[in-house]
């Protein structure tokens, strides 16, 4: 056998005083890093295959399990990190793109954590939401600028499609396929226990959730998978998925694994197949061209959907969103580059796309000096990880947020970034029958309305304490917003004064 | 009366019930104390059959034939809960050849053990449901 220059990154440690060899790890580890050694009566481990998925350390019944970093390193060296020796071994072993999955994990600046809000002293009172009327419903789409009356006065009423939020936040797009059919039930029965939406992903909608459709955005992808009229008729919403945070620029690859009968009938593409989806729309190249796929859209939809535009977080995104907002669309959502993903070439995670803070500061900051800001209502996601996050989105200009990394954290994922193994520990990113199980959506809907709820308290509470009392009079409020360690020109993209100003 | 049954498509044949039911039934404060290095007696069992598994216990029968076959009258119904008197059992059995479920067994004193609800353990709840990690496993009235 051909020597392995990389080392285990993990350690499993086992205490012995405390292990009682159930065996409990072993079974609920797919890698197969645990097994039993009957021989000997005690428990083995195989380190190199661990993921540190932390589910064996979840159900050991006796906390007998840790996992840690391998304490056994490569010489330390500033220039070359550990990561990056690994990653030229693997790279000379295989001559492979190196694949990775959720967020970018990197040490780039989070600017939500050096934004702080403001809080009601003296001069103005603070709102007690237990004990007054406190509105975090929130209306997306088309809103019209300007009052309309018919010949005999009467104000016209009719208003562009909307979409009716009951709090601020809808589940981001994560396909079937790339999620498991138990993960995708969970979001779904959240997401109509709540009163918000979740989103398809660019695989279809499986035949079982067309009921949840009046909570569903269906996505219109590059590669469209799964989409015809019943499907577009089936959503609350559509969206063209443009781009995404974790991978701008590039398109997606579904595995022929994962492509099962179940996967292979919702996308329509032939069971065992590769699901590619382009890197571009091959029937958009411009600004003009995307304004056909929408009104294609909305008119296979009779215009009683509003459609959404996704597009990632790059360098010019304000002139992006400022041609996308005349495109006809009634939403643009906005990817950062810290966005999830269920597998991404690691230079393309880890180096494109900027900050979601900065896309959106500057996005809404041309669409109102251009006056097309009621044209559309702002969308973002790429890592918005509390309810604190969310507000600050909000004052910043946001109309709402999408979540997925946290959704998921929900139903059990540790973020350990192996989902384009297909291997899942925790019944999320796998199409394994016997890994999908792990998941069972009576418990996962529920954690899901759990954390919804608990944010939609806390994000009561901050407005409260600010004084304000509906999420719409926050909106694009920058004065409540405060920078800490931020330099002038980082300040100026954001819109806001440093703190102490 | 509520009774203990099984979600077949969520059990995951983690075998945790069996541990959880030996440790509540051990009168011990610690699974490591309980279970380390002993033989370990659940009164739940997880069939397996390849990839299928179920957790099974007994089924407290409207009509027990266990209860009927026990020659000492060690076995009787208690609120609808088929227990065991330990002090009558003289360990002959005959329930285990008769019961239809397999969920009668032997204890390390001789004395036969089967699952009793864990009521005189816990806090009403039997311990192999609340310990469940997927809700497999409930506690509930059925017809």
């Amino acid at each position: 056998m051909p020597i392995n220059y990389n080392l285990p990154v993990f350690e499993v440690i086992r205490d012995p005083s405390r292990c009682i060899k159930c065996r409990v790890c072993e079974r609920q580890c797919a890698n197969e890093v645990h097994s039993y050694d009957e021989e000997n009566k005690i428990m083995l481990s195989d380190e190199a295959k661990c993921v540190d998925c932390q589910r064996c350390v979840t159900l050991c019944p006796t906390h007998a399990l840790k996992i840690r970093e391998n304490e056994n390193r490569f010489r330390r060296n500033a220039n070359w990190h550990e990561a990056t020796i690994r990653e030229i071994y693997k790279q000379a072993d295989t001559a492979a793109v190196l694949l990775s999955s959720m967020g970018n994990p990197e040490p780039l600046p989070v600017y939500w954590d050096k934004i702080l809000l403001n809080a009601s002293q003296v001069t103005n009172p603070s709102i007690d939401p237990l004990r007054e009327p406190m509105e975090t419903k929130v209306f997306l789409g088309k809103k019209s600028t300007e009052i309309k009356r018919d010949s005999n006065g009467r104000l016209i009423t009719d208003m562009d499609p909307q979409l009716e939020l009951a709090l601020p936040v809808m589940f981001s797009a994560m396909s079937y396929g790339s999620i498991s059919y138990n993960a995708h039930e969970c979001l779904a029965r959240a997401a109509a226990e709540l009163g918000t939406f979740y989103n398809t992903g660019e695989g279809g909608l499986h035949s079982d959730f067309y009921k949840y459709g009046p909570n569903t955005i269906v996505q219109v992808a590059s590669g469209r998978f799964g989409v015809y009229k019943a499907y577009l008729e089936a959503g609350a919403a559509v969206e063209i998925k443009m781009g995404q945070g974790a991978k701008p620029g590039i398109g997606g690859h579904l595995p022929g694994a994962k492509i099962t009968d179940a996967v292979s009938r919702t996308r329509m593409i032939p069971q065992g197949t590769d699901a590619i989806s382009p890197a571009p729309h091959h029937d958009i190249y411009s600004i003009e061209d995307l304004r056909q796929l929408v009104c294609s859209l909305k008119e296979a939809t009779g215009y009683k959907k509003p459609v959404i535009v996704k597009v990632a977080a790059v360098h010019n995104i304000a002139a992006i969103a400022s041609g996308v907002a005349r495109s006809g669309a009634d939403i643009i959502a906005i990817d950062g580059f810290r966005g999830g993903t269920g597998a991404a070439p690691t230079r393309t995670r880890d180096n494109v796309g900027i900050p979601i803070e900065l896309a959106l500061a500057s996005v809404d900051a041309r669409l109102r000096d251009e006056g097309i800001r009621n044209n559309v209502s702002l969308v973002v996601g790429g890592s918005i990880r509390s309810s604190s996050d969310i507000v600050k989105a909000i004052a910043l200009g946001a109309d709402a947020c999408y979540i997925a990394t946290s959704a998921l954290m929900a139903l059990g994922c540790h973020l350990c970034r192996n989902c384009q193994s297909g291997r899942c520990n925790w019944g999320i990113a796998t199409q394994e029958p016997d890994l999908v199980k792990r998941l069972n959506p009576d418990i996962g809907y529920r954690r899901l309305v759990n954390l919804m709820t608990a944010w939609d308290h806390e994000i009561k509470e901050l407005m409260g304490g600010m004084g304000i009392n509906s999420v719409e009079a926050l909106k694009g409020n920058r004065l409540m917003l405060r920078g800490v360690g931020l330099n002038e020109k980082e300040l100026s993209v954001l819109g806001i004064k440093h703190a102490g100003d | 009366m509520k009774r203990i049954f099984i979600n077949k498509q969520w059990c995951l044949g983690c075998h945790l019930c069996e541990f959880n039911c030996a440790f509540a039934n051990s009168g011990k404060t610690s699974m490591v104390t309980a279970l380390k290095d002993k033989q370990v007696r659940p009164r739940v069992r997880v069939e397996e059959h390849g990839k299928d598994t179920f957790a099974f216990s007994c089924r407290h029968c409207k009509d027990p034939i266990c209860i009927k076959s026990c020659i000492s009258g060690a076995l009787h119904k208690d609120n609808g809960i088929v227990r065991i008197d330990y002090d009558k059992c003289v360990g002959c059995c005959t329930c285990i050849t008769v019961c239809p479920y397999g969920a009668i067994a032997r204890g390390d004193d001789g004395v036969m053990r089967k699952c009793e609800l864990c009521v005189d353990n816990m806090d009403g709840t039997p311990y192999c449901v609340s310990n469940c990690p997927n809700g497999a496993i409930v506690f509930e009235e059925r017809d």
